[in-house]
């Protein structure tokens, strides 16, 4: 896949680095604002899948790229189970118990499990629609060249 | 209100119909971006602005890798003979939206007016959720502490696509 024309690339290059920081304030806010793990999760893929569209798929190393980001996905939807069944653990021994101390409603810090919740789905949702891109972009490279 | 959702939601009816019908395929997928962004308006003027902006960044992305596919594959929609093989298919489905439309119009009966239902059962969630989660923003609330398991169950359904799409696409492990 070649890349597009200078234009598209200095927009890109000064685009996708706030795209991606906006991606995660969307997440780390997900229990203050609206928004969430989900949310926030695609917009980081979505930054990624600008860059690889507008440079090309020799610009990024594309296969080392998918392997690491099956392997965040896998680990994220993991610690997402573990973070799950720490509630039956500690606590109150309920699964999805949100166990840790709530604070003051409103902060940053605050809502016990809910915003590592937010962010390890959040991981999990950008790195597993990265990955189906990538898989579609690599066979096309491999198969229908 | 309920008039703008009206014409928004005729809006993607017709949106889908040239979908269905478009001899090219790449206006077919860009008809059927017009149903995926009318329904973020819907979302904003039903105020769920959470639900808006998952509809709108997943249909940028679904129309972008829908493109890509249609230009490299094919423009043209390929056409399959109508033999019995179709009647049936054709049988089947017509019979079950008919088993369907009889049993939306016993439920229909039963609805209360557009949103009326919506905040009855929002209640049980709504009072003391803020104390009992921790969580100003309510549908973070929901989605992570009482309805945990569909969460998991939807972080789930992605990692089984990612799995699927894997297994189909991996030529290299095939050779090997």
């Amino acid at each position: 896949m070649n890349g597009m024309t200078v234009i598209v690339k200095k927009t890109t290059q000064l685009i996708a680095g706030i795209i991606f920081l906006y991606g995660i304030y969307i997440i780390l806010h997900g229990h203050l604002t609206p928004g969430g793990g989900f949310a926030g999760g695609v917009i980081l893929a979505g930054a990624f899948i600008l860059l690889i569209l507008a440079f090309g798929s020799d610009f990024l190393h594309l296969v080392r790229e998918e392997r690491g980001s099956t392997l965040y996905e896998n680990l994220a939807i993991l610690i997402v189970l573990f973070l799950a069944l720490s509630g039956l653990v500690a606590g109150a021994g309920i699964f999805f118990d949100n166990w840790l101390p709530h604070g003051t409603p409103g902060e940053l810090v605050s809502a016990g499990l809910l915003p590592l919740y937010n962010i390890f789905v959040g991981i999990e949702v950008a790195a597993s629609i990265l990955t189906i891109f990538l898989a579609l972009v690599i066979f096309k490279e491999e198969v229908l060249k | 209100m309920e008039l703008a959702i009206s014409i928004i939601t005729g809006f993607m009816i017709l949106g889908a119909l040239y979908a269905i019908h478009a001899r090219d395929l790449l206006s077919a997928v860009i008809a059927g971006g017009i149903v995926g962004y009318s329904l973020v308006i819907c979302f904003l003027l039903l105020r769920a602005p959470d639900l808006a902006i998952v509809q709108i960044v997943v249909e940028t992305i679904t129309l972008i890798i829908m493109v890509a596919v249609v230009l490299d594959s094919s423009r043209v929609e390929a056409y399959g003979k109508f033999d019995s093989r179709a009647w049936v298919t054709a049988g089947t489905a017509v019979f079950i939206l008919l088993i369907m439309f009889w049993f939306l119009r016993i439920a229909s009966s039963d609805l209360a007016p557009l949103g009326d239902h919506t905040v009855r059962m929002a209640d049980a969630y709504m009072n003391g959720a803020v104390e009992r989660t921790g969580s100003v923003n309510l549908v973070t609330g929901v989605v992570f502490d009482f309805r945990g398991y569909d969460t998991l169950g939807e972080a789930t359904v992605l990692v089984t696509a990612v799995m699927g799409v894997l297994t189909i696409l991996r030529i290299k492990g095939r050779k090997g």
